[in-house]
């Protein structure tokens, strides 16, 4: 009789201990799913905020008078520009004239992974400006490629891309130092700068070859 | 509530007898992948000073709740579900505090220093204790963290402060050594941390065994856990 009741404490005593962890589970994920929705709406619009920062950087605000953040095309996967995901490219106009597009690339040989960029191409081709938005690089060595790391202030690495063009700087040219080029690197870390070089360099090239049909593709307004 | 005897045990627990990186080597992790600077270590343990001080007032108040049989399980579900809170909370409504802090949030999930005080600390005892517990225990790691994160960058790099300017954009990271020292990069590299650790671990103990010797008395036996980095 005894072995009996003891059973059934014992499947007792399982039954409660799984109710218990099924209730402490049931709370946290709705305090989960609660917080999620109730930040949801503030998290977006600073991101929002974020990309416009972003954007600011590569490309001066009194260079163009649209919306860009409105003006888009969405692009399907492209290899040129390193994108194995859809990605969102901006177009900047004055006036409803073409200035520049903005767009994201990817450099995929980084030391530590991908290296995430974006790039606004002016429509004369040549770089307004590059910017890092996400990289694994190592702390304190090949992170320099982030303009706030970068120990230079006057003349960050990678502000060093704006203005070049595929008119004035060749093939050859569009390589650091190292390999026959005439980008600048640090010492102890040019896997990461050749890589965001190449990226850079194809991008241009895209948006050279592309360039047209970008700015036409369904712009109604 | 809290007695001033008990405050003081806590306190020196956390910040020196039962300090976190020194004597329970807990959180090595983080550790290594982010003290390559004093700011960046100091911020990381300003973070997880606010999820250890959360984590141990909810744990502590619902300890009685919670079968001894699956406090494990219950715990983890608690500290990921406030860490994750923390991190959306953060980004929602601090967002300049977030661009600085949220990158080591993430971090803390991989830090078992919250685990393991709520384990050994937080299930046993009530909640202000706990929370206090937890300050203590981060504010240990914090001095740890960035006496670490200085030497590392003084002896790399010759600058002191470096990433200030992440928490302040106006403040520059101070060049100590002349300009043309090479730097070293062992110390920025993780078996400079593990080498320097070592070093912050020597000089504690000494000091313990001298103070022991001036008492006569045996030095205490470190603390050590196991099976947890």
């Amino acid at each position: 009789m005894t072995s009996v009741t003891k059973e059934i404490t014992a499947q007792a005593m399982a039954v409660r201990t799984a109710a218990t962890l099924f209730i402490f589970v049931v709370i946290f994920t709705g305090l989960l799913s609660g917080a999620y929705l109730w930040t949801k709406p503030a998290i977006e619009a600073s991101a929002t905020e974020e990309k416009m920062k972003l954007v600011d950087e590569v490309l001066p605000r009194s260079e163009y008078d649209n919306n860009l953040l409105d003006d888009t095309l969405a692009l399907t996967e492209t290899p040129e520009l390193g994108q194995k995901d859809p990605s969102t490219l901006f177009r900047a106009r004055k006036a409803g004239k073409p200035v520049a597009l903005v767009f994201e690339a990817v450099a995929p040989d980084g030391y530590a992974g991908k290296i995430r960029l974006i790039v606004a191409i002016r429509a004369s081709g040549e770089v307004a400006g590059v910017r890092v938005t996400q990289h694994k690089e190592t702390p304190g060595l090949g992170d320099y490629i982030e303009i706030k790391k970068d120990k230079n202030k006057a003349r960050p690495w990678i502000t060093q891309f704006t203005g070049m063009s595929l008119a004035q700087v060749s093939d050859k040219e569009w390589k650091v130092k190292k390999d026959g080029g005439r980008l600048d690197y640090y010492a102890g870390a040019t896997i990461t700068p050749r890589a965001v070089t190449k990226a850079v360099h194809k991008a241009a090239k895209w948006a050279e070859a592309n360039r047209d049909r970008l700015f036409a593709e369904g712009a109604a307004k | 509530m809290i007695t001033r005897e008990e405050f003081k045990t806590i306190a020196e627990n956390g910040i020196w007898k039962q300090n976190t990186s020194i004597v329970q080597i807990l959180g090595l992790c983080p550790l290594l992948a982010v003290t390559t600077n004093a700011v960046n270590g100091i911020m990381l343990s300003l973070a997880t000073i606010i999820v250890m001080a959360l984590s141990g007032v909810a744990i502590a108040s619902l300890r009685n709740l919670i079968p001894h049989e699956i406090r494990i399980p219950v715990f983890i579900l608690i500290v990921a579900a406030l860490v994750t809170v923390v991190d959306l909370l953060f980004n929602a409504n601090l967002h300049e505090l977030y661009l600085v802090l949220g990158i080591f949030i993430p971090l803390i999930v991989t830090n078992c220093i919250v685990l393991a005080r709520v384990e050994a600390f937080a299930a046993k005892n009530p909640p202000l204790q706990s929370t206090f517990d937890g300050i203590f225990m981060g504010i240990g790691m914090l001095w740890t963290l960035g006496l670490l994160g200085a030497l590392r960058e003084f002896i790399g790099s010759g600058t002191i402060l470096g990433g200030i300017d992440m928490v302040f954009p106006d403040l520059h990271p101070i060049q100590v050594l002349p300009e043309s020292y090479p730097g070293f990069l062992l110390a920025l590299l993780p078996p400079g941390a593990f080498i320097l650790l070592g070093c912050l671990i020597a000089w504690k103990n000494w000091m313990e065994a001298r103070a022991a010797e001036r008492a006569k008395l045996k030095p205490p036996a470190p603390i050590a856990t196991a099976g947890c980095h």
